[in-house]
């Protein structure tokens, strides 16, 4: 999918290769969300969502990049973050948007309770290659 | 060298409060420190004040979760306090109910049940 990103606003890269970068990456996303004019409790869906997934690139991905950044469409103002990582991808998607289905200790609520907290949701993965997932969320 | 959340003792209670966005590392520390604590101290009660914490992702959900089943087979009890009315609705919609987890919606009320509880159990 290609991000809309503002045109005059270029979006800002944040590297997820260990724990402090999850809490940066939900600081850096925090400032967007609030500069695109979005509601509270979307701000907090996002940025909650936004940390669900830092931490998947970091735990599953291996480490990789967050780019996150304000986005325009049809004259309309959002904000998104894209998580990429060339790790190891995942096989079964179905199967890993399933609520409770992790592969690890986890809950397997960050990639499906994500896809819930936000407007849009691109999840792109293919094994050995690695993962991007993207979200957008549009101010009202 | 990740920093820890403090964890102040008033009578038989233990009270954290978080402050700041901690990292995966800190959320661990401090559960472990709270199940030392619990035992070290013979507390009969733990607070936790999440008034300032803007978002509990299901990493922090599940330490809330985690932190009360500990303090319940400790023999002691959780509340979690404080909670903004938008982290509650992410929550939910995130799909951690946090239904095991005993909340009150601030520190005085959250102390209270605490208080309530201690004496229903000695009438038992
Ligand atoms: N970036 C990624 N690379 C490879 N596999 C991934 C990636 N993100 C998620 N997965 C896989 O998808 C599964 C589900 O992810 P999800 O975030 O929903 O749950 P979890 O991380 O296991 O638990 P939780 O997020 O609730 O703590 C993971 O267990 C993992 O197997
Ligand atoms: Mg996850």
């Amino acid at each position: 999918m290609t991000v809309p990103w503002a045109p005059e606003a270029p979006p800002q890269t944040q590297p997820i290769t260990q724990n402090d970068d999850v809490v940066r990456s939900r600081q850096q996303v925090r400032t967007f969300a609030q500069q695109c004019g979005l509601s509270l409790v979307e701000q907090t869906k996002f940025i909650t969502a936004a940390s669900e997934l830092a931490r998947n690139t970091l735990v599953y991905g291996g480490g990789g990049e967050m780019r996150a950044g304000l986005v325009e469409r049809h004259g309309r103002r959002g904000v998104a973050a894209v998580f990429a990582d060339s790790g190891p991808g995942i096989p079964d998607t179905d199967l890993a948007l399933t609520d409770g289905w992790t592969s690890g200790g986890g809950l397997g609520l960050g990639l499906s309770g994500a896809r819930r907290l936000v407007d849009e949701f691109f999840l792109d993965t293919e094994v050995d290659r690695g993962t991007t997932v993207t979200i957008v969320k549009w101010a009202r | 060298m990740t920093e820890r959340v403090p964890v102040l003792r008033i009578g038989d209670i233990l009270l954290v409060s978080i402050q700041v966005d901690l990292e995966d590392q800190t959320v661990l520390d401090l559960q472990e420190d709270l199940a030392d604590q619990i035992v070290a101290r013979s507390a009969r009660g733990v607070v936790i004040d999440i008034t300032a914490v803007e978002i509990v992702d299901s990493f922090v959900g599940r330490m809330l979760a985690t932190i009360a089943s500990i303090s319940r087979l400790l023999d002691a009890e959780t509340v979690v306090v404080g909670m903004r009315p938008a982290v509650a609705i992410t929550l939910v919609e995130l799909g951690l109910s946090l239904g095991g987890v005993r909340t009150a919606l601030d520190l005085e009320k959250g102390l209270a049940l605490l208080r309530r509880s201690a004496t229903g159990a000695e009438l038992t």
